[in-house]
C-alpha cells in the first residue's frame, strides 16, 4: 500500500514538475548583484530612515504606495492601483492591489496602510519621513472603508502630497516580523554588522516584468560596507562588485580611460556648490565687510566675476554644468527655465562695482571708506574639489582686485562657525539635494529658518526680498494647483538670481559605474542612479569578455 | 670630506641657491593658472608641466622647496633643541627630575595632539595671512615634536652619567651647567644631529596633514607637503612620472643633509 502511495506520488511529479518550477521562478534569471555601502544602515525601520545606507535598504527592500519613476520623474502607481488628492490637497484616496502578501506570507490590506500611517504620524516616534506630512496642528485621520481602500485626511493642505508617499514604505500590521516584513523586491536576509547585509529575493513581490514573469529577476543582492572609495573602484576594477552608485569626477575618468562602457555620466544632477556670504547682523565682523556682503551689487558682482565654465571644465573635468539657481534643470518640471544663463563678465562685475562705490585703484579694489576688498572663504577640509575651486575664484577675483583667502576647517568646526558662531566671511559648500519638490527646501529659503545660511533664524525677514520669499514659499506649500506652485516657485528662483544670497557656482553631474554584466540598467540623475530598477536588473554575459558571469 | 660628502655638499648647496633665487628663477608666479593647459606635459614653457588647474609645476616647486626647506628645518631645530635640554639635564640629573621630565613625556605622547591642533585652528583668526599661517603650523610643529627625540637623548645622557671622564669632571670641582655643556652636550651631539636630520622629513609630511586641519600651507601657495599631497592619484603618476620630481627633491635634500652634516661629526 505505502508502495503504491510513493508511486502515485513520483508519478505526479513527474507530470507536474515543469509547471511547479515555472510557477516557483518564472523568467528568474538568478544570480547575486554585489555592490558597496559607504556606510552601515543606522537603522532597519523604514520610517526612522536619514541617511542614504538606510535610504538604500529602504529603497530596495520597501513596497511603497506611489513610486516616483528616477527617469522620467513621473508618479507611478506602486502597492495603489490609483488615488486621488481632495480637499485642496488635504485628503487622498487609494485604491489598492489585492491579493498581494509581504515577504514573510502576511496579506496585505488597507489595515497595513492605516497602522503605517498612524506609526509614521506618532509624534513618540520622530520620523523624518513623517515630519514631510505635518501641515498644521491636529490629528491625521486614516479611514479604511474596504480591504482595498485607504482614506488619509490631514489637518491643513499638505503641498505635493501624492509625491511625499515615494517614501512611505509599507509596514505590516499582523506580522511578527514587524518591519522586516516587506512589500519590495528583496528582503533582508542576513546582517553581518561590520561587514555585509544580504537582501534576498522577495518571493511575494507583486510586480511582473511584460511578459508576466515575476520580478525581481535578481536571487540576492550583497551590500558590502567600504568607505574607502579607493578601495571600492578596485574592487569595482577587479569584478569584486558590480555598480558604483556615485561617482567623482576623477574616479570617472580613471575607471572610463579602462574600460569607457562601464562609465556612466546621466549629466546634470540634482547636487550643487554654491558660495554665500555672511550677512548675520551679529557676526563678529568688521562692519565694512558687513555692508559689503548685504549689498547686492557685491554679491552680483562676485557671481559675474566668477568663470562657471572653467569650474566646470577643469575642477570636475566636464562632469559639471555652471548653476542657474536652487533647482537643477534636471529637476524637470520645478526648474524656472526663464532664469538668465550665468555669465562670466569681470569688465560687468567692476561696473556694478562702481554702481555700489567701489573703485579699483592700482589693480586693487576698494571701498568707498577706502578699505581694501578682501575676504576669507572657508571650506570643509579634505575636499579636493572645493579647494580647487577657491584656488580658481581666488584668480578669478583677483582680476577685479579682489584678494580672496581660503581657510579649510575639519567639518564639526565649520557648521560650529556657520550655525553658532558666524565667525566666517564667505563659505562654499554643497548642497545634496534628493527630493524634487520645492518644499524640502522650506528650511532654506523661510527667513525664520535654520538653513538660510546667509542669514538664518530671523525673527522678522531682514529685508524687502527676504520678506518676498517667506511669501511666496508659504504660498507655493499651501496652492492647491500645481501650476501655481510652479509659478510661485518660479518667482522665488528669479528673486535668488536677482539677490544672489547664494552664488551657486556648479551642479555635479550624476555619474555611476556599471558593469557590463549587469542587463536592463538605465541610470538616472536621481539617487539612486545605478540600481533605482533593481528589480528588472539581472546578470548577463559580459559583452567583452563573452564569458558567462 | 670624502667625494660623496662633497657631492651631497654640492647638491645641497645647488638646492639653497635655487630657493633663494626662486623669485627671479620662476617661470612664472606659482599661482597663475592657464587654464587651457591643465595637466599638461613637460614642454619648453613647463618644464615640469603644469598641474590640475594650469599652474606650472615647477614654479610650484622652486617656491614650496622655499618654504618647506626653510621652515621645516626651523621646526626640527626648535623640538631638537627642547629635546637637547630637557633630555640631557634629566639624564644628567637623573632621581626626580628625570622622573618628572619622562612623566611629562609620557604624558604628552598619551594626549590627543589632534584635538589640542584642532582647538588652535578654532581660537586663530580666519583673516590670518597665509605666510603667517604657516608660520604657525611649523611653530607648532616645533613646540610639539620633541616627545620622541628627548627618550632617546635622555637614555644616552643617562649612559654618559657613570662615565670616567664625568667622575673626573665632577671631582675636579665642575659645576652641573659646565658639566652639561663642555661635556655631555659635545658627546651627544651626533645624536642631536641625527633626530635634527629625522625630524626634518617628518614635519614636512607633518605640515601636509596639518593643511587638512587648515593649519598648513594654504592654496595658492605650495610647499612640498601640498606638492606630495598631490600622489594621492597613483594611478596617474605612471603616465606622467615628471609628477614624482618634488618627491626626489625630498629624498635627495634629505640623504644630502644625512651625508654631508653627521659625518663631520664622527670626523671632528
Amino acid at each position: 500500500m505505502i508502495r503504491r502511495v510513493w508511486f502515485v506520488l513520483a508519478l505526479n511529479l513527474a507530470f507536474c514538475w515543469p509547471a511547479l518550477v515555472s510557477a516557483q521562478a518564472p523568467g528568474q534569471s538568478g544570480g547575486e548583484l554585489h555592490f558597496c555601502l559607504r556606510a552601515e544602515p543606522k537603522t532597519f525601520n523604514p520610517l526612522l530612515v536619514e541617511e542614504d545606507a538606510s535610504e538604500t535598504i529602504r529603497y530596495l527592500t520597501g513596497g511603497v504606495l506611489i513610486r516616483l519613476n528616477r527617469q522620467t520623474q513621473a508618479l507611478e502607481p506602486g502597492l495603489a492601483v490609483s488615488w486621488k488628492v481632495s480637499e485642496e490637497g488635504r485628503k487622498i484616496s487609494f485604491r489598492l492591489r489585492s491579493g498581494l502578501h509581504f515577504s514573510d506570507g502576511t496579506p496585505f490590506t488597507s489595515e497595513d496602510v492605516a497602522y503605517t500611517m498612524k506609526a509614521l504620524m506618532d509624534p513618540q516616534l520622530h520620523s523624518p519621513t513623517g515630519d514631510s506630512f505635518r501641515s498644521g496642528d491636529g490629528q491625521v485621520v486614516v479611514q479604511t472603508p474596504s480591504s482595498d481602500s485607504v482614506v488619509v485626511t490631514f489637518p491643513a493642505p499638505v503641498a505635493g502630497l501624492e509625491r511625499l508617499f515615494d517614501q512611505v514604505a509599507v509596514l505590516s500590521a499582523h506580522s511578527p516580523k514587524k518591519e522586516t516584513a516587506v512589500l519590495g523586491p528583496f528582503y533582508v536576509a542576513d546582517y553581518s554588522p561590520g561587514s555585509y547585509i544580504l537582501l534576498r529575493r522577495n518571493a511575494n513581490y507583486w510586480k511582473k516584468d511584460k511578459e508576466g514573469k515575476s520580478l525581481p529577476y535578481l536571487d540576492s543582492v550583497r551590500l558590502d560596507f567600504q568607505r574607502n572609495r579607493d578601495i571600492e573602484l578596485l574592487r569595482f576594477r577587479r569584478g569584486e562588485i558590480h555598480l558604483i552608485n556615485t561617482l567623482d569626477a576623477d574616479y570617472f575618468d580613471r575607471l572610463q580611460k579602462e574600460t569607457p562602457a562601464a562609465v556612466h555620466d546621466a549629466g546634470p544632477g540634482l547636487d550643487s556648490e554654491f558660495l554665500w556670504f555672511n550677512q548675520v547682523s551679529s557676526a563678529p565682523l568688521p562692519e565694512n565687510k558687513k555692508t559689503w556682503f548685504r549689498t547686492t551689487e557685491f554679491r552680483k558682482a562676485i557671481s559675474m566675476a566668477i568663470n562657471r565654465a572653467d569650474l566646470s571644465r577643469i575642477v570636475f573635468g566636464g562632469h559639471a554644468h555652471p548653476a542657474f539657481g536652487p533647482v537643477s534643470p534636471a529637476n524637470h518640471f520645478w526648474f524656472n527655465s526663464s532664469l538668465p544663463i550665468p555669465q562670466y563678465d569681470s569688465a560687468g562685475a567692476l561696473r556694478l562695482l562702481a554702481q555700489a562705490g567701489f573703485r579699483l585703484q592700482g589693480g586693487t579694489l576698494r571701498d568707498s571708506s577706502g578699505n581694501r576688498v578682501e575676504f576669507t572663504v572657508i571650506t570643509n577640509s579634505g575636499n579636493k574639489s572645493r579647494e580647487q575651486m577657491v584656488a580658481m575664484i581666488q584668480q578669478d577675483l583677483s582680476q577685479i582686485g579682489i584678494k580672496a583667502n581660503l581657510v579649510t576647517l575639519d567639518f564639526p568646526s565649520l557648521i560650529e562657525r556657520i550655525t553658532r558662531t558666524y565667525d566666517y566671511e564667505a563659505c562654499l559648500l554643497g548642497l545634496v539635494n534628493t527630493d524634487l519638490d520645492p518644499n524640502s527646501q522650506m528650511n532654506v529659503w523661510l527667513s525664520s529658518a535654520e538653513n538660510h545660511q546667509w542669514n538664518p533664524k530671523q525673527s522678522k525677514p531682514a529685508t524687502a526680498w527676504e520678506a518676498e520669499l517667506d511669501r511666496l514659499m508659504q504660498a507655493q506649500s499651501s496652492a492647491t494647483t500645481e501650476k501655481k506652485r510652479k509659478s510661485d516657485f518660479d518667482k522665488v528662483q528669479q528673486i535668488v538670481a536677482d539677490q544672489q544670497p547664494f552664488i551657486y557656482l556648479v551642479n555635479k553631474d550624476a555619474m555611476s559605474a556599471i558593469s557590463p554584466v549587469i542587463r536592463g540598467s538605465s541610470p538616472s540623475v536621481l539617487d539612486p542612479h545605478a540600481f533605482w530598477n533593481a528589480d528588472v536588473l539581472r546578470l548577463g554575459p559580459d559583452p567583452a569578455l563573452g564569458a558567462q558571469k | 670630506m670624502n667625494p660623496l660628502q662633497k657631492l651631497a655638499a654640492s647638491a645641497l648647496c645647488a638646492i639653497f641657491v635655487l630657493m633663494v633665487l626662486a623669485t627671479f628663477l620662476l617661470p612664472t608666479p606659482y599661482a597663475r593658472q592657464f587654464r587651457d593647459i591643465p595637466n599638461a606635459d613637460p614642454s619648453t614653457a613647463h618644464p615640469l608641466g603644469t598641474d590640475a588647474l594650469g599652474r606650472d609645476s615647477l614654479s610650484r616647486l622652486l617656491y614650496g622647496t622655499r618654504v618647506s626647506l626653510l621652515l621645516a628645518p626651523a621646526a626640527a631645530l626648535l623640538s631638537t633643541m627642547i629635546a637637547a635640554l630637557l633630555g640631557s639635564i634629566a639624564g644628567l640629573l637623573g632621581g626626580w627630575f628625570e622622573r618628572i621630565v619622562l612623566a611629562a613625556t609620557d604624558l604628552s605622547l598619551a594626549l590627543p595632539w589632534l584635538f589640542l591642533l584642532l582647538v588652535v585652528r578654532a581660537t586663530l583668526p580666519l583673516d590670518v595671512p597665509p605666510f603667517v599661517s604657516v608660520v604657525i603650523a611649523f611653530l607648532m610643529m616645533g613646540l610639539l615634536g620633541w616627545q620622541a627625540p628627548i627618550r632617546v637623548i635622555c637614555a644616552a645622557a643617562r649612559g654618559v652619567r657613570d662615565s670616567d671622564y664625568l667622575l673626573l669632571a665632577r671631582s675636579s670641582g665642575c659645576r652641573p651647567a659646565r658639566l652639561l655643556l663642555g661635556h655631555v652636550a659635545p658627546n651627544l651631539r651626533p645624536l642631536f644631529y641625527v633626530q635634527f636630520f629625522i625630524s626634518i622629513p617628518l614635519f614636512i609630511l607633518t605640515e601636509a596633514n596639518l593643511s587638512i586641519l587648515g593649519l598648513g600651507v594654504m592654496e595658492p601657495m605650495p610647499s612640498w607637503g601640498n606638492l606630495v599631497r598631490g600622489f594621492e592619484d597613483f594611478s596617474t603618476l605612471a603616465a606622467s612620472p615628471w609628477r614624482l620630481v618634488p618627491l626626489i627633491l625630498l629624498v635627495i635634500v634629505v640623504m644630502c643633509f644625512q651625508l654631508v652634516l653627521p659625518s663631520q661629526e664622527v670626523t671632528q
